[in-house]
């Protein structure tokens, strides 16, 4: 049987595990310290901890360290790295470098429930939720890790629908005792499962992002199943609910589709249902998944679109596609390849 | 009315509730009941937890709108954080459950409902609702006990499609539902085609429907999240 990871844990978790191993009590900052400071490779080279100690721990922990299997590379420069998650899963997770900014988009599940009609990670249907040491782990072990400036959870899966092991990664990235990372360069993307925004909102700093797409409701619901559950109108007023200062930041993802959310109309609806909320609007390029019967807006209609949305007052982006090549852009990650479950009905 | 009206989620908060009634209707898979006290459209889903504080989890509401009890619909999952404590309560026990939300309307229009075994609870309750005319259902389960009141449906006659993948029977299709779609001549494209199970099923259905030439504007799905 698998021992538990050490990798992952919080330091209250580490407090309670000590103190039922009959361990001093500092002892759990200085596995902390190992963990996500000196990234020690082997417990037993956590040298400050008595050997007694340290043999009692491998005893009954593992560290949890996973290497990565496979790396691809795009002719842009961005990397997309497969990591084993147990027998027989894997997720993505890729590295994006810019001139100024180096991002990681992480993943937090293996495939997804939520069944988005765009997106190639929903076609595989839902493996596993990642534990907050699997999820950390893709940034433990990131060749480049020390260059990091900004993590993204848009990776894999749906991060709301692993609350717990996600907001205990959070903790980890963000703790003093943890990486330190300040919360303003970690997002969290979310379709809008409301009462985790909420749970979100009240308890991590981070950065939050919705996946919006449309701003008419029985449009999205063709779009993303989740509509059927919580509306739009309930994620936005969730969102309003809170003040969330000038630090922090809501922004919506907008994949654009020919003739499906590119109009004018949407314009003027996204206009009035942002109304009161400071946040930006990123326009994604949509790449193109097999079968799909969506088809993705021209540059010119995007720039179009931009353009009149920033007239009316929302700032808005257009995000640039990168590692398209190595399906390693937004809404491209799968392991659907290395899934080998049977599905009967 | 927008979906708001129904959804508010100050209307999440979880009322205890007093069963009234729990059976096992096939291995596994049960159906739980308690006085109606509040008002639903077919298609809405309650949140449900053994206790307030408690992670709730959502089930479609099984039962019509004019129906005394609501019913809801589950399978144990052996090891879940609500089902096994759920399939034991007794009559007189309280769980506690939100008010309906969600916007998975059933509609009096014609319609194509696709559901895979414990999916079927939102078209239950749109059948039991009196949203009968002009439907098509096509149901999907493992084995002969999987096609939960299937005698209620059986007035559809040739339109209820009981895709079986595990077993053999008489009017029984032999195979996934995609297998059944694929092998249709002709699939109606001038209503819409509704489905409720798990990500893999919507996802995979979809995927039929639409190689099929039905337009994905005509798709509506409610994934087991």
């Amino acid at each position: 049987m698998n021992k538990p990871s050490l990798f992952g844990t919080t330091l209250s978790e580490l407090q309670e595990i000590v103190a039922e191993i009959g361990m001093p009590k500092f002892t759990a900052r200085q596995i902390a310290n190992w963990l996500y400071k000196k990234d020690v490779a082997a417990i037993a080279d956590m040298t400050d901890i008595s050997a007694e100690n340290r043999r009692i721990l491998e005893e009954k922990f593992d560290l949890g360290l996973v290497q990565h299997s496979k790396v691809q590379v795009s002719v842009d420069g961005t990397k997309k790295y497969l990591f084993p998650v147990g027998a027989l899963k894997f997720i993505e997770a890729a590295y994006i470098p810019e001139q100024t900014r180096k991002t990681l988009c992480v993943s937090s599940q293996v495939g997804c429930k939520m069944g988005c009609l765009f997106c190639m990670t929903g076609k595989q249907g839902f493996q596993a939720n990642l534990s907050a040491g699997q999820i950390v782990n893709q940034v433990r072990n990131l060749p480049e890790k020390d260059q990091l400036t900004n993590l993204v959870y848009m990776g894999m899966g749906e991060p709301f629908d692993n609350m717990e092991e996600v907001m205990k990664s959070l903790e980890i990235f963000t703790s003093e005792w943890g990486y330190g990372w300040s919360p303003k360069r970690i997002t969290v993307s979310t379709i809008g499962i409301v009462p985790a925004i909420k749970r979100f909102l009240d308890e991590s700093q981070c950065h939050l992002a919705v996946s919006l797409h449309t701003p008419f409701e029985d449009e999205r619901k063709m779009l993303m199943p989740i509509q059927t559950v919580f509306s739009l109108s309930e994620v936005l007023e969730t969102i309003r609910s809170y003040d969330l200062g000038r630090q922090r930041r809501v922004s919506f993802e907008y994949i654009m589709f020919k003739d499906l959310n590119d109009t004018p109309r949407h314009v003027k609806e996204l206009a009035r249902i942002l109304n009161g909320i400071r946040c930006r609007i990123n326009l994604i390029r949509f790449h193109p998944i097999p079968n799909t019967p969506l088809k993705g807006s021209d540059d010119a209609a995007i720039e179009q679109f931009m353009v009149a949305l920033n007239n009316k007052g929302i700032r808005t982006t257009i995000r640039v596609s990168r590692g398209q090549d190595i399906y390693a852009a937004c809404g491209l990650l799968s392991t659907k390849e290395l899934v080998k479950k049977p599905v009967d009905d | 009315m927008t979906s708001l009206d129904f959804t508010g989620t100050k209307k999440l908060t979880l009322n205890p509730v007093s069963i009234t009634g729990r059976v096992e209707i096939a291995p596994s898979v049960f159906l739980i009941s308690f006085r109606r006290d509040f008002s639903f459209i077919p298609g809405q889903v309650l949140a449900l937890a053994m206790q307030p504080t408690d992670q709730y989890r959502f089930y479609s509401i099984a039962s019509g709108m004019q129906d005394p009890e609501v019913k809801l619909l589950f399978d144990l999952k052996p090891g879940g954080q609500l089902t096994p404590a759920l399939a034991a309560v007794n009559p007189g026990d309280i769980i506690y459950t939100s008010m309906p939300t969600g916007n998975f309307y059933g509609t009096a229009k014609p319609a194509v409902w696709i559901a895979a075994g414990t999916g079927i609870a939102p078209f239950l309750s749109m059948w039991r609702s009196g949203l009968k005319r002009d439907k098509i259902l096509v149901h999907s389960g493992r084995f002969l006990h999987s096609f939960y009141f299937e005698e209620e449906f059986k007035s559809l006659e040739n339109n209820y499609i009981r895709c079986c993948t595990r077993e053999s029977g008489d009017g029984l299709y032999f195979g996934r539902i995609n297998k059944w779609i694929e092998e249709q001549k002709r699939l109606p494209n001038d209503r819409r085609y509704f489905l409720c199970g798990s990500a893999e099923m919507v996802v995979d259905t979809r995927d039929a429907l639409i190689e099929k030439g039905i337009s994905y504007e005509n798709i509506i799905a409610e994934i087991y999240f």
